[in-house]
């Protein structure tokens, strides 16, 4: 019996982006920021739809797609981003002539969806599938602004470079099939559970092909050159759109592969990890140091950030089932402190850079002056990238670095609070420019859109929420962390029953 | 939450009152400028009284921790079990004369920062966040908030020093912060270590202290992990060689931050050591404490002689500070319970001592606009009441008998002469060197020629005679009438663990 009622929230969701493409297309003279708080009603109503997903036991779609809590929480994160992005976009794009604002939301609805699947897939080529749905609207929408040559270059870059890196995915993921006859993750783990020679080097290889692949969407170093520019040319929502949603897609994707798929395997592919979540922090954080514009510092930040992440996928591969939820659910907790935080950043920067229309570190000079309030949000965003107190960064890297701690694993966590203590220095240099120093010129204050300020306002109030009570976050990551591993158990316990 | 003795909320009330008034000032119209100051000194009344309260209310022969309060936050997850992480707060014998500091440098600090005309009500508010942090830390049972807390007062003083400073500010300030930080840092490697090794699931304090003395985190471990929680704790304690941000920091900084931060901030480094090296790991205490003494020494030794050389009076009490803090180092190294006293007092004394320093300063430098010590003389003669109040802190600082000085640095000495008699000689040098520091000034600025330049100065204003009277009654009775302060601290030090008799 196929569930088709699984897929009822992407159904939302992909129709308001098809009813938004129609509407653009049958009625061009349309107001265009109607179309932005369709999106954002699209995004509530697949929002909670998701919802009535929650809780439910775990379900399989004929193998391929599982809906279960881990599914569920993605999709609300997806839901989530589209529906602030989408608002961001409002007054962004008012700005902007020549861009097809149909396409644009459509597009932005089609990648959430693409997460959702990414995060519920059980077999490789759903994975596969998914992932490139993502990245091709990701493609657009870097692009959309078709007159800037910036974002031209910026969209051709990451064109080119994320279809070497599918190739690169793809070669491995044919690698593992050849190896273990199955394109099912549960078929994967079972095969090479049982197999009686000692590590097949194609299956090495295999592994190594996908973790570049996969690399290369989470913008991991060595593989990450791509984000800053990508980053730089993209309109500024979709460089919010592109470190939250995407980054989130491709950990949901890595999460329940490396810990279903390949879990046999771990010795393989947790030093790989170990080592990318090791050189992408420092990498990130030092190269952060050195830049002049706000999105290419927001871009190495977020390869930082990254970095940190990966330590708990690294954990995944240390240790029993008890580390595993640890490790995820600190990981999990962290995406969402993140996610928020870097929605509140760019809520405010891009209030910010519609007024002064600079995308500069240096554009910020004086906002504590002529825009106190942006001003706050920013700081507390960095605050909380950095680790800081009351802001939600401090509650949850601690819940990541303490899941992911193991004997094998504290070089690592003392090294990413090391880094921690880097990125301060450079968000402490954007926030000097907006405290320490006078607006330029005769710049007085001025009054943010609404819309912005709302936004910004409520991402505040969840940075400060989750920092200083983030027990609920937490549960919630957990509760999202568990179906992974109960799966894992319960497929260890049937093979060992297995004659 | 769950009080214990109707007390807790006492406790709380420290923390929740600084922040309650951040909030109300958040919705004050900056306008208002004189609103702002009578919102923020009834706050500092009030966490006066609390302090006062708490420390006089603190039973001497009663329980070790009192006036309990604990709020579960986050329990029963994946790697926390029941106890897990709880907003937790107590008292014990340190911590009440520590707040007791707090709640009377926070009072006068508010009152010297009348005089602020550039975005007041900022400045109060970031001051207030402060303060809650430090009380926060002072008091709390539970590591994770131990460490909320200590961040929380030392992330605002990069505004407080870069926007209202002075000379060099931003320098100063982005120094200080990053220093400061780099010693969270370690502190906080050393946390997720600590929670790793005991692997009890909880950041309860009390059990993870169980844990470090029934041997749970392992003597290597403890021996590993004690130099950073030393070091990082350190930093704010300004501990030779990780003093350098002290001076530049103290010279920058505004009035009020310089009392507040050389007053309280550095007593907070030094509380570390006590909570996270003492008391959370003893073994590692027991062997690294003789590196911390030599440490200490040559803190107070060298603090002593850099001040001594100095022209600027920022300076010279920013290196004076380093020489003090040395001793506290010393008297926490020594072990021994007399040793340690020494040291709580001297935290107390140091404290309130500079605090008033700061404040005098700040009184001259807001109408002379130089702190040059070579551009004045005579002062006596036009500021008398000025020269008085810095008078009694200066012989409060080189340990004059009378004064809370003299009661702290002699517990020190007797407790080093008791283990490391050749470390205590050269602190009695560096009290020496303290007194020709302290007598060059008493000679060059207030006495000698009056500079014609400074005739017009005016005394002290009624608001800093106020903030000053405080400060001096402090100092002046834990000179005379030592019993309440010694019993509360002796109280609780002489159950640290591994402190001699």
């Amino acid at each position: 019996m196929r569930d088709y009622a699984l897929f009822i929230p992407e159904y939302i969701a992909c129709g308001v982006a098809l009813l938004i493409i129609a509407i653009e297309l049958f009625a061009p003279k349309v107001r265009k920021d109607t179309l932005a708080y369709l999106t954002a009603l699209g995004a509530l109503a697949w929002f909670a739809a998701g919802l009535a997903f929650l809780d439910r036991d775990p379900k399989s779609y004929q193998g391929l797609f599982l809906s279960d809590d881990f599914t569920s929480f993605f999709r609300l994160l997806a839901a989530g981003i589209v529906f602030v992005v989408a608002l961001m976009s409002a007054e962004f794009l008012k700005r902007h002539k020549g861009v097809d604002h149909g396409e644009f939301y459509g597009l932005l609805l089609v990648a959430g969806s693409a997460m959702t699947v990414m995060a519920g897939a059980t077999e490789l080529l759903t994975a596969y599938l998914a992932l490139e749905v993502l990245s091709f609207s990701l493609y657009i929408l870097v692009g959309i602004l078709k007159r800037d040559l910036r974002s031209n270059e910026a969209s051709l870059k990451y064109i080119l470079l994320g279809a070497f890196s599918s190739a690169l995915f793809l070669y491995g993921l044919s690698l593992v099939y050849g190896t273990a006859g199955t394109t099912s993750y549960a078929g994967i783990a079972e095969a090479y559970a049982s197999r009686d020679s000692g590590l097949d080097p194609a299956v090495v290889v295999g592994l190594m092909l996908i973790l570049a692949g996969v690399g290369f969407k989470v913008s991991a170093a060595p593989f990450h050159m791509w984000a800053p520019d990508a980053y730089e040319g993209a309109p500024l929502p979709i460089t919010a759109f592109l470190s939250t949603l995407s980054k989130a897609a491709g950990f949901a994707l890595i999460l329940r592969l490396f810990s279903s798929a390949f879990v046999t395997d771990a010795e393989t592919w947790r030093w790989a990890f170990l080592a990318l979540a090791a050189l992408t922090m420092t990498v990130g954080n030092l190269i952060a140091i050195q830049q002049k514009n706000l999105k290419r510092l927001v871009a190495y930040s977020s390869i930082g950030q990254v970095g940190y992440m990966l330590i708990s996928i690294a954990a995944l591969g240390y240790g029993d089932a008890q580390v595993g939820i640890n490790a995820t659910s600190g990981l999990l907790v962290h995406l969402v402190g993140y996610i928020v935080t870097t929605l509140a950043l760019f809520s405010a920067l891009t209030a910010a850079v519609n007024r002064t229309g600079s995308e500069e570190i240096a554009g910020l000079r004086g906002l504590a002056e002529t825009q106190p309030f942006l001003a706050l949000v920013i700081t507390a965003s960095l605050f909380s990238f950095a680790g800081l107190p009351f802001f939600a960064g401090f509650a949850t890297k601690l819940f990541l670095l303490q899941g992911a701690t193991t004997d094998e694993t504290i070089w690592v966590v003392a090294l990413a609070v090391l880094n921690s203590f880097i990125s301060l220095y450079y968000y402490l240099m954007v926030i000097r420019q907006m405290y320490l120093f006078d607006p330029v010129g005769d710049a007085s204050r001025y009054r943010v859109q609404p819309v912005l300020w709302g936004l910004a306002a409520v991402l505040l109030v969840g940075i400060l929420f989750i920092g200083m009570y983030p027990g609920p976050a937490f549960e919630f990551s957990e509760q999202a962390a568990r179906p992974l591993f109960d799966a894992a158990s319960a497929a260890a316990a049937a093979r060992v029953q297995a004659p | 939450m769950t009080f214990d003795e109707g007390q807790g909320y006492v406790v709380l009330a420290t923390i929740a009152v600084p922040l309650l008034a951040a909030l109300i000032l958040v919705f004050t119209p900056g306008s208002q400028k004189m609103a702002v100051r009578y919102i923020s000194a009834v706050t500092g009344a009030i966490l006066a009284a609390l302090s006062i309260y708490i420390f006089t209310a603190y039973q001497v022969d009663g329980d070790q921790a009192q006036m309990n309060l604990r709020w579960t936050w986050v329990e029963n997850t994946a790697f926390l079990g029941e106890n897990g992480i709880a907003l937790r707060l107590a008292v014990d014998g340190i911590s009440a004369l520590l707040a007791l500091l707090t709640g009377v440098v926070a009072f006068a600090g508010a009152l010297a920062s009348w005089k602020i005309e550039y975005r007041n009500k900022d400045f109060y508010i970031l001051y207030w966040i402060l303060l809650a942090g430090v009380f926060g830390t002072f008091f709390a049972y539970d590591l994770f908030f131990f460490f909320f807390f200590y961040e929380l007062a030392v992330m605002p003083l990069y505004l407080l020093i870069g926007v209202w400073g002075s000379t060099r500010k931003e320098y100063g300030a982005a120094k200080l912060t990053l220093m400061l930080v780099g010693g969270s840092v370690l502190i906080w490697i050393g946390i997720f270590a600590v929670f790793h090794q005991a692997n009890i699931g909880t950041f309860d304090l009390p059990s993870l202290w169980a844990a470090g003395q029934n041997g749970a985190i392992s003597p290597t471990a403890q021996k590993v992990i004690f130099p950073l929680m030393a070091v990082g704790c350190g930093v704010l304690a300004a501990l030779w060689p990780f003093h350098t941000w002290s001076p530049d920091g103290h010279m920058s900084a505004p009035t009020a931050v310089s009392m507040v931060h050389a007053g309280v901030l550095m007593k907070l480094g030094a509380f570390g050591i006590i909570r996270l090296g003492i008391q959370l790991l003893p073994e590692g205490a027991e062997f690294w404490m003789p590196a911390l003494m030599v440490l200490g020494t040559i803190g107070a030794v060298y603090g002593a002689t850099a001040a001594l050389t100095q022209r600027d009076f920022k300076l010279i009490s920013g290196y004076s500070s380093v020489s003090h803090m040395g001793y506290v180092l010393m008297g926490l190294a020594t072990m021994n319970t007399i040793g340690i006293t020494g040291a709580v007092l001297q935290m107390f004394s140091h404290g309130v001592m500079t605090a008033l320093v700061f404040l005098m300063i700040g009184a001259l430098y807001d109408q002379a606009h130089t702190r040059d010590m070579k551009e004045f003389g005579g002062l006596a003669k036009v500021m008398p009441l000025w020269v008085i109040f810095y008078a009694i802190a200066g012989l409060a600082n080189v340990g004059l008998p009378g004064f809370s000085g003299f009661t702290a640095e002699f517990h020190i000495f007797v407790g080093t002469f008791r283990t490391y008699p050749v470390f205590g000689a050269l602190a009695i040098f560096a009290a020496a060197l303290a007194a020709a520091y302290m007598l060059r000034m008493f000679a060059t600025v207030f006495f000698g020629p009056t500079n014609p330049h400074w005739k017009d100065l005016k005394d002290l204003t009624p608001i800093e005679r106020l903030s000053g009277a405080m400060l001096i009654a402090s100092i002046v009775i834990m000179g005379v009438w030592w019993a309440p302060f010694t019993d509360r601290v002796g109280h609780t030090v002489t159950l640290l663990p591994g402190v001699t008799g």
